[in-house]
């Protein structure tokens, strides 16, 4: 972004006393892993605010001032707690050193419109801290299990070794124990036996049924439309116990066709709502102009409203599918042990075992939903592009 | 078109191809309930195996033992019971022997004679609680404690659990009464024998719940068998309770820093039960399978994988070493002498009396 307003160097006594508000942050952190968090809310506030008005005014020049920094906070950091503080140190000394020359030069107000009063600059820079912060919230927990799978113990712990990043700490085992375990191995099989085929009826039934209720002739399709989405309202353990209950009675209880029938009810809602959305936009007179020339309802279905249609039925059809894969109370109630799938079999792994193997299982279907994810909205933009409706 | 028609027909195909599989799975399998985690692979390898082997019946494995008696009792109410054989500690089968839920048992009947030629009911001796119960191994819920972190004098005695200022740091203890409760008297003076004396008064379930508050600031409860071994891994706990086989598996196959503290270890049985409600044909094959899964020789294989006692008096001299680690099995079995010298058994008469009770108020205080 180009330059909005022109910038000036600021007082010490507005960045230093910037620098060591965040010094105290940090100091706090640091001091409260070492024992004690008011000396270290003391220390790095004096510390920080002291070395930033050493660098700016004294030193002046601004490359050898940042380097010097974090090159002088690696050190510190390798005397507190060795090599992985070193790192450590290294990184807040650059963040404090761009840190300072950017609130020293006035960088901080060049990207922003010039009419902007210092309190909206604050809120400027605030809000986007509180973004990062919550984007940081949400993908943490994820992050953190990536390299626990790759521990070599069989526990959910950071080990020494794996905080040296010494490659004993480091082990595939617990990959090769999911791709050797029966047990991983029979509920791998199970969910690919069941997720496809209840998403294709879940796709079917859903489909058939958003399209009758667009439908403005069809009577009572609010009511109809209420009960088709209730299991996505009614809290899961009640349809679950539900369900439960109605197989048995049917001998449809701990049976591959419960599962796939009750995963296809849960993933039904889905196909309706995306199908619905996509058909607010279908032009009924193309089916109109189809029948005119001769087609019967099934050809113009799925020659004319079909294709037109496809991307909401394939994004709910993804849904649907994640549903089945990912769902585990349902499964516990309506299937029996011979269809144990994924979650089934790593919510028993949580409870009876904590091993890292459900962390390595955790990682693969991570990297599987990505990729699963980017082809279908890859796929998504073409289609769009080809149909010319987005101008990308 | 040909998109469309090609998407039909895989769909159609996939469709048939799940059916067909399906029912292809459903002849000559049982479904066996366990704990999971090491203990079902103990029994998979000196049980379920060799019978798969034997008789050619697939065994699939539920892991829902912790929740067997609602899941049973859930069943019979839909009439559709789907489990095989239940593997239940002593005293849940208790209860679902109450409620008719399992099976009774004739053990010199239905169970092997022992390999020295006693029979069952002598081989099992005292462990035969209740009748439908058929035990399987004696297991225990001891202490462990962090080598590293208790100091120079590591603990020999129970009370340790209560000794902040001796051994400050954190303890992990179960989320119930049992076996807490008794262990807060013993280390508030009173004697072992008038234990249950005590716990049977308001007052002495008082005492109990005070020695443990004067802790509960430092302590962790677990409801898993997995929590405590994981707490100890972390150093979140410098020591806690758990059930032995799990400290056998963190000491000698994890290599942690951990010993054990058998000083009064809480004795429990578990075993299986059949359900009852099954057709004719699955319910002989149940009894097969128990026959054969409890002899005297099965019985003593299992404790090469798991460092749980067999419960049958003749298992015990045919225990050896451990499948994998090539140790001797015996100084860790919790019977072993030299581990029992102080021990309480799981009192069976009195927890079925007190349990419901006392927990309430093990509960209520928990949440204070």
């Amino acid at each position: 972004m180009a330059v909005l307003t022109p910038v000036s160097r600021t007082p010490a006594s507005f960045y230093a006393s910037v620098v060591a508000a965040f010094g105290a942050f940090a100091g706090l952190l640091v001091g409260t892993a070492q024992g004690s968090g008011l000396i270290g809310l003391i220390l790095g506030a004096v510390v920080m605010g002291a070395a930033a008005y050493l660098m700016a005014e004294v030193l002046g020049k601004e490359k050898t001032s940042r380097y010097g920094l974090a090159l002088l906070m690696a050190l510190g950091g390798f005397f507190i707690g060795g090599l992985v503080a070193a790192v450590i140190g290294a990184l807040f000394g650059l963040f404090f050193g761009w840190l300072t020359f950017w609130l020293y030069e006035g960088r901080y107000r060049a990207k922003v419109a010039p009419y902007l009063t210092p309190g909206q600059v604050l809120w400027h820079y605030t809000f986007r801290v509180i973004c990062g912060a919550i984007f940081i919230f949400l993908i943490t927990p994820i992050l953190v299990v990536m390299p626990l799978s790759f521990n070599a113990e069989d526990f959910f712990t950071f080990t020494p070794e794996m905080l040296r990043f010494d490659p004993d700490g480091y082990s595939l085992k617990h990959y090769r124990d999911f791709f050797t375990n029966s047990d991983w191995q029979n509920a791998v099989q199970n969910s690919i036996r069941i997720a496809p085929v209840a998403t294709l009826l879940s796709v079917g039934f859903g489909t058939l049924a958003a399209i009758g209720l667009s439908q403005p002739h069809v009577p009572f399709r609010r009511a109809i439309m209420a009960i088709l989405i209730s299991p996505m309202i009614v809290p899961l353990i009640i349809s679950a116990a539900g369900m439960y209950f109605f197989y048995s009675r049917i001998g449809l209880q701990g049976t591959y066709l419960g599962v796939v029938l009750a995963h296809a009810a849960l993933g039904i809602p889905f196909v309706i709502i995306t199908v619905t959305a996509t058909l607010v936009g279908f032009d009924n007179s193309l089916t109109r102009a189809a029948a005119n020339m001769g087609a019967n309802p099934v050809t113009t279905f799925f020659r004319v409203q079909m294709p037109l249609i496809l991307p909401g039925v394939i994004s709910g059809g993804l849904f649907a599918f994640i549903t089945s894969f990912d769902e585990v109370v349902v499964v516990l109630f309506v299937g029996s042990a011979g269809q144990k799938t994924l979650p089934w079999q790593m919510f028993t792994g949580l409870r009876e075992q904590i091993s890292p193997t459900i962390l390595a299982v955790a990682t693969i279907l991570v990297f599987i939903s990505i990729c699963l994810l980017t082809v279908v909205e890859l796929l998504r933009r073409r289609s769009e592009r080809l149909r010319g409706m987005s101008p990308g | 078109m040909k998109l469309t028609k090609t998407l039909l027909a895989t769909s159609a195909l996939t469709i048939a191809a799940g059916m067909v599989h399906a029912d292809a799975h459903m002849a000559d399998e049982m479904t066996i309930v366990s704990w999971g985690g090491a203990y079902s692979n103990s029994q998979q390898k000196a049980y379920h195996d060799p019978y798969m082997e034997k008789t050619g019946v697939k065994i699939i494995n539920d892991e829902s033992s912790a929740e067997a008696v609602s899941k049973l009792r859930a069943m019979k109410e839909a009439g559709n019971v789907t489990w095989d054989v239940v593997d239940v500690v002593a005293s849940d089968a208790l209860r679902l022997c109450d409620e008719g839920l399992a099976m009774e048992i004739d053990p010199d009947e239905m169970l092997a004679e022992g390999d020295d030629g006693s029979s069952a009911s002598d081989d099992f001796g005292d462990l035969l609680v209740g009748d439908c119960f058929i035990p399987q191994i004696v297991y225990s819920t001891t202490v462990g404690y962090r080598t590293d972190l208790v100091g120079d004098t590591p603990p020999t005695d129970i009370c340790a659990i209560f000794d902040t200022e001796t051994y400050p740091g954190k303890r992990a203890l179960e989320k119930r009464p049992i076996g807490n409760m008794e262990w807060a008297l013993l280390c508030d003076g009173v004697d072992k024998e008038e234990i249950y004396d005590v716990l049977e008064t308001e007052e002495g379930q008082q005492q109990a719940l005070d020695k443990l508050a004067t802790i509960k600031d430092d302590v962790i409860w677990w409801s898993a068998g997995a929590d405590t071994p994981q707490l100890l891994a972390d150093g979140e706990v410098i020591m806690g309770s758990t059930y032995n086989g799990r400290l056998f598996s963190l000491i000698e196959e994890q290599d942690q820093p951990v010993a054990m503290m058998w000083d009064a270890q809480v004795f429990d049985l578990d075993g299986w039960i059949i359900p009852t409600g099954l057709s004719e044909e699955r319910q002989a094959r149940a009894l097969d399978y128990v026959r054969f899964a409890t002899d005297t020789q099965r019985l003593a294989d299992q404790a090469k994988y798991i460092s749980y006692g067999p419960a049958r008096k003749s298992s015990a001299p045919l225990v050896g070493k451990h499948a994998e680690l090539g140790i001797e099995m015996a100084p860790h079995m919790p019977t072993d002498p030299e581990n029992a010298k102080n021990t309480f058994l799981y009192n069976y008469e009195f927890w079925a009396d007190y349990r419901d009770d006392i927990d309430a108020k093990f509960q209520a205080w928990l949440a204070q």
